[in-house]
């Protein structure tokens, strides 16, 4: 699925929720902030790949980045361990269907985002881009998401196809 | 006992059975033979230090939280509400539920920042102490975790208490800052739909908040019951939206990016998308829905013999005010409506009564909550019908799936034993 698309359907959601605004006298006591302040804490991104910074990676070099960081709680090769496993994953039938990243979520820059903000979860914020890039690169390779000599960056990234992403229906505002 | 007027089967009385003066007169029960009065040891002596902060009686030391995760390995940790040994409405703060992903950070407020950036027109960081300058406002809000009473997705009933089951949601007046009033501060770009909030714990949690919720009844709250917020609920600020799933009530919040699409994080890709039986799963759920749930008697409350009772419970829902709740002693074949607590608040615990009359025989207590927007509670079969059960019988501290709110059932056997059924 293009990207328009992607922009087009969050947008469109969010277009029914409404987005009233109401503009109103404030105290006027927050401290101004540039970008140059910020960006240390700017970690978001979205699924149109908005946000993901410079920087690459590639499945060889992740393959390396998890052995000595991640294979701890997820299990040699992603098969699993004290914490969840980050390969395979049966098609959604049921509840009862384990959630996997190939079986279930949407976007593939939730990988990203995610092992970025939280990951490894005893020293969080400790990877550099390019590993968090390349580890991506890694987990979408073991799953034949992505080939195993593809780079991901910043344009590569966004372009991943999840077999999941039209598996979703919007609860609300359904009822409106 | 036998004039009072029973209004639904297996003796549930008039809701107003027992207020002033309705029953003048009457001995209720027979009293046990009373004992000879003498003072006892604090009676005669004095008594203890007053302390700088106050902790409940030591008689009471088994009111307590559970623990899904007591040694704080590394993985979530869930703390339950013991439901079934409270009343009224709010939820003391050292027993409101938590749910820490990365554990509970500890925040030297001096140092804490809230940033709001993205689509506005001048981003701005806010102290505590210059939010503790803005107007604030106080609400009473229920908190309830979108996989609260989790274990009832099973397909045979588990035998727990209404900690286990229903242990995730809390009720707390919170006071704080309305975000919209930061909000116009920054000045938000028409562009932007969501808002994106993000804690300062480890996990960095973060989620989508649609802008029109932010603008409606969003606020950063500082106080909880009155006091600071605790570690565990937020310490020092914490995004506060009234009826919507508890993950996206952002704790610790230190930032609030404005923006066109939504973050698709990883507990909005993954974790609360709840799976329907199609295999489709639902996205963005939001809303916690009309919900109720009987307190006393309940599982592990033996009933102490024939006679008098309260039946009484928790209403709620994230559409706004309670505005009837029906109960039923005879599993669902007749119905009496119960007496609401005033005041009933919207998107809080209403806490309802019912008076009854056990005979001593088997009884199925049940409760069902409207709400002012015309929602009710679902039956067990009509939200398995929508939204399935599991064909195995989970652990009750798992979440085979989100956002149940169907109605609950207590058997009651002639022993006076309470059991968890689906009748």
């Amino acid at each position: 699925m293009c990207t328009r698309s992607i922009r087009g359907y969050l947008v469109a959601i969010a277009l029914v929720l409404g987005s009233g605004q109401a503009w109103a006298q404030t105290p006027n006591l927050g401290t101004p902030m540039t970008q140059t302040d910020i960006a240390a804490w700017d970690i978001n991104i979205l699924p149109d790949g908005t946000g993901l910074p410079a920087g690459s990676g590639t499945p060889a070099e992740g393959a390396r980045i998890y052995v000595a960081k991640c294979s701890t709680c997820h299990g040699e090769n992603g098969k699993g361990g004290t914490n969840a496993k980050l390969v395979g994953g049966d098609p959604i039938r049921d509840m009862e269907t384990e959630k996997t990243i190939a079986n279930f979520w949407p976007f593939a820059t939730t990988l990203f985002d995610y092992i970025r903000r939280a990951m490894p979860w005893r020293q969080p914020r400790s990877l550099t881009n390019d590993e968090v890039y390349a580890l991506t690169a890694y987990i979408l390779s073991l799953n034949k998401l992505v080939r195993d000599d593809e780079t991901m960056n910043a344009q590569t990234l966004p372009k991943v196809r999840m077999p999941n992403r039209d598996g979703f229906i919007v609860r609300f505002p359904d009822r409106q | 006992m036998r004039n009072l007027k029973v209004v639904a089967g297996n003796g549930l009385l008039h809701r107003r059975t027992f207020l002033a003066g309705a029953l003048t007169g009457y001995a209720l029960v027979q009293s046990a033979s009373a004992q000879q009065l003498t003072d006892d040891p604090w009676s005669l002596a004095p008594g203890n230090t007053v302390p700088d902060y106050g902790t409940r009686s030591r008689f009471e030391r088994n009111v307590v939280r559970t623990l899904s995760n007591p040694n704080g390995e590394p993985r979530n940790q869930h703390a339950r509400t013991p439901h079934h040994l409270l009343n009224g409405t709010l939820t003391p703060n050292s027993l409101h539920f938590v749910i820490s992903h990365t554990g509970d950070p500890d925040i030297d407020p001096d140092r804490h920042r809230l940033v709001i950036h993205g689509l506005v027109k001048q981003p701005l960081s806010f102290t505590l102490d210059t939010l503790s300058r803005y107007p604030m406002a106080s609400r009473m809000s229920f908190i309830e975790c979108g996989g609260n009473s989790a274990p009832l997705f099973s397909k045979e009933p588990i035998q727990a208490n209404v900690q286990a089951l229903h242990g995730l949601v809390s009720c707390a007046e919170w006071t704080g800052v309305k975000l919209s009033t930061l909000l116009d501060e920054a000045g938000v770009d028409p562009k932007a739909k969501w808002l994106i909030a993000e804690g300062a714990d480890a996990s960095h949690l973060s989620r989508s908040v649609p802008v029109s919720k932010a603008l409606d009844d969003a606020m950063v709250a500082l106080y909880q019951n009155g006091e600071r917020l605790m570690p565990g609920n937020g310490y020092p600020m914490r995004l506060l939206l009234p009826g919507w799933e508890g993950n996206m009530n952002i704790k610790w919040l230190r930032r609030i990016q404005l923006a066109e699409l939504p973050n698709m994080s990883y507990y909005e890709s993954k974790i609360y998308a709840p799976i329907l039986p199609s295999g489709k799963a639902y996205q963005f759920y939001f809303l916690q829905e009309v919900k109720s749930f009987i307190t006393h008697p309940s599982p592990g409350l033996a009933m102490k013999g024939p006679g008098f009772y309260e039946i009484s419970g928790l209403a709620y829902s994230g559409n706004g005010r309670i505005s009837k709740v029906m109960v039923s002693a005879d599993g669902g074949r007749s119905w009496a409506q119960a007496a609401l607590q005033e005041p009933v608040l919207s998107k809080a615990f209403t806490r309802f009564r019912m008076p009854w009359r056990w005979d001593g025989g088997a009884a199925t207590l049940q409760s069902r909550a409207w709400d002012e927007a015309g929602y009710v509670q679902p039956t067990r079969a009509e939200f398995v019908a929508l939204r399935g059960e599991t064909k195995r019988v989970p652990p009750v501290t798992g979440f085979p799936n989100e956002h149940y709110n169907a109605i609950v059932s207590w058997s009651v056997d002639r022993s006076g034993e309470v059991k968890h059924v689906y009748a």
